[in-house]
């Protein structure tokens, strides 16, 4: 394993940063873990509440058979143990947002064991070699509800819309280093869930969070203690959080103080973290095993049908596309890095293949070169993103298949490309109508060869004298005069032959 | 099997456990509660005489394994309901006394 090289340097030497991440990933079901009321979001308060979720006495938890097939897909998805016998527990506490005054989730025996992730290699950001991040363990819960503090001067409102929602936590190794390693893990995290569609990783709706453990040492000696930042709901701000707080760990221990294991939040304003001392002695959550629940008892054909039911995942998809696709490794990071971009692109290569006649792999370069450069430059200038791109991956495909068959040149469908923006006509209309299919009438790209060269006598005796790179020159000029509608490689061919 | 020290609760812990259990517990309450929990504790712990090597824990009487609801919307849509026995609510919320972290 490589070590990185990210030190917070302190008056006494450098000090190394030890961070585990536990993410809380909501799974997208249409019923609670527990009841059948609806989870989606943004519903009039309490409206999707039900006796169970509001605890009222004598209700019974059913569980959801599809998140728990959701966990179970994203355990296999990190190539983790999968335990066929899992058990809930009840973990308590008081607190106005949880009504049972118990979460329902899973201590001891969780559903999903050991797995990995691999975060890849990114030198600017300062992570020089792959690496892989050990997973200790999935377990299923329940959310709470939420509490708004800003509608009235002296009561808190509850909302129980969330109370009792699936959620993933998934707990990470303290095996990352660096604030970018953090970022590349949850980032990396983030797209699996994506792909295996059990999140939907929307972390401005709150549907990943992250609890950020945080300590510090000198290499190579023992861990230090760590703190516990909670419920920090940006990549962004989840490595803003780490680098706060190692510092100010490194100042506390080298100002001759003591680091002490504490839970601690995030103020995305200032970028700070604070102790949160009132909740120091609910940590005695006093565990034990739920006695309205019976171990959850997985049969193999369960975890079978879970793992046929996953599609391409980004490591493989990734290396597909350079070794059978023949992309470059950026291009196929890029492709990859989230579900919706590989599904825009594997349509684009599905419809290119069909429509040219050709292997996928023949359609794939000019393809990602089109995606990644002329679609994605168009989407940052409008504003717009690959899921409401005025252009679809059949228009772009039926484009990039007028530039192979030689109907326009490149630059030509740089213009026709502009126009589909803006209109619902097929690329081959807007050619037609507007007139822009390529020239390969040799007589006339011959005439107007000849007329350049006429007009520039002087740069042709240079061009003749040894000064090659005119030949660009008269390139130009023969397009600019045939307004692009040349075929480019007819007037290479004759304006070699011409200039002889 | 070796056999655990016996466990007890001391005054202290009494009143550790009643107020994360949010119970309000008198002076004269938590010191009558130790040893009435000590003779509980003691009455369990005879259980640890028995040897149960290599007998698997039972989680229910007969034979029976978890059951398992379809991802179906079922329930909700009864705020009224769920808001009937709140002490306040306003506008459709709980309405608590302010819990600010």
């Amino acid at each position: 394993m490589t070590e990185t090289t990210y030190r917070i340097r302190g008056a006494t030497g450098d000090w190394e940063v030890v961070i585990g991440l536990e993410v809380h990933a909501q799974v997208v079901s249409k019923a609670k873990l527990f009841s059948g009321a609806a989870t989606a979001f943004g519903a009039e308060p309490n409206t999707q509440v039900s006796l169970v979720d509001a605890a009222m006495p004598g209700m019974l938890p059913v569980p959801n058979r599809e998140c728990i097939r959701q966990a179970v897909r994203t355990g296999l998805a990190i190539n983790a143990q999968i335990n066929k016998w899992s058990r809930f527990d009840r973990k308590n506490y008081f607190y106005a947002d949880l009504p049972q005054g118990y979460q329902i989730s899973q201590l001891y025996h969780p559903l999903v064991g050991e797995g990995s992730l691999l975060i890849e290699a990114d030198e600017k950001a300062g992570i020089p070699a792959d690496k892989e991040i050990g997973i200790e363990r999935i377990h299923v819960e329940q959310d709470a509800g939420k509490l708004m503090h800003d509608q009235h001067p002296t009561r808190s409102y509850v909302d129980l819309n969330r109370s009792g929602v699936a959620l993933m936590e998934i707990v990470s190794r303290p095996d990352m280093r660096s604030p970018a390693e953090a970022g590349a893990y949850l980032r990396k995290l983030r797209a699996i869930l994506r792909y295996v569609g059990s999140c939907d990783g929307n972390m401005e709706e709150g549907s990943m969070r992250a609890d950020v453990n945080v300590s510090v040492r000198k290499p190579g000696d023992e861990f230090g203690t760590r703190t516990e930042t909670k419920n920090v709901n940006s990549v962004r701000f989840v490595m803003q959080a780490i680098e706060y707080e190692a510092q100010r760990q490194v100042d506390v221990i080298e100002g001759g103080g003591r680091i002490v294991q504490e839970t601690r939040l995030f103020n995305p304003d200032t970028g700070t973290t604070r102790s949160m001392r009132s909740k120091e002695d609910a940590h005695d959550y006093r565990y034990f095993p739920d006695p309205d629940l019976l171990p959850l008892e997985l049969e193999d054909s369960f975890i079978e049908d879970c793992l046929h039911s996953l599609p391409e995942l980004p490591d493989a998809k990734r290396k597909r596309y350079v070794e059978v696709l023949g992309l470059s490794d950026y291009n196929a990071r890029v492709l990859t890095a989230e579900a919706e971009t590989a599904r825009w692109f594997e349509a684009l290569l599905a419809e290119g293949a069909r429509i040219q006649k050709k292997s996928e792999g023949e359609v794939a370069k000019a393809s990602a070169n089109w995606l990644l450069s002329e679609l994605y430059g168009a989407l940052n200038r409008i504003g717009k993103t690959l899921e409401d791109s005025p252009v679809s991956p059949e228009r772009g495909a039926e484009l990039l298949a007028l530039v192979a068959d030689g109907t326009i040149s490149g630059s030509i469908a740089k213009q026709v490309f502009e126009i589909m923006l803006e209109s619902e006509d097929s690329p081959a209309k807007i050619v037609e109508d507007k007139g822009l299919k390529q020239t390969t009438d040799t007589g006339a790209i011959e005439a107007v060869v000849a007329k350049i060269l006429a007009d520039n006598a002087d740069k042709v005796e240079q061009y003749k004298g040894g000064k090659e790179a005119l030949f660009g020159f008269f390139v130009g000029q023969t397009m600019k005069a045939m307004q692009g509608k040349a075929n480019p490689g007819i007037v290479n061919e004759l304006l070699k032959k011409a200039l002889g | 099997m070796l056999a655990r020290a016996p466990m007890s609760v001391d005054l202290t812990t009494v009143k550790k456990i009643a107020s994360l259990a949010r119970l309000a517990v008198s002076e004269d309450e938590a010191q009558a509660l130790v040893p009435e929990l000590n003779g509980i504790l003691h009455w369990v712990e005879q259980l640890g005489e028995v040897d149960v090597t290599g007998v698997e824990p039972m989680t229910a009487v007969i034979p029976n394994t978890l059951r398992l609801r379809d991802d179906v919307v079922t329930d909700g849509n009864v705020r009224d309901k769920v808001l009937a026995n709140a002490p306040q609510a306003e506008h459709g919320f709980f309405a608590v006394p302010k819990v600010i972290e």
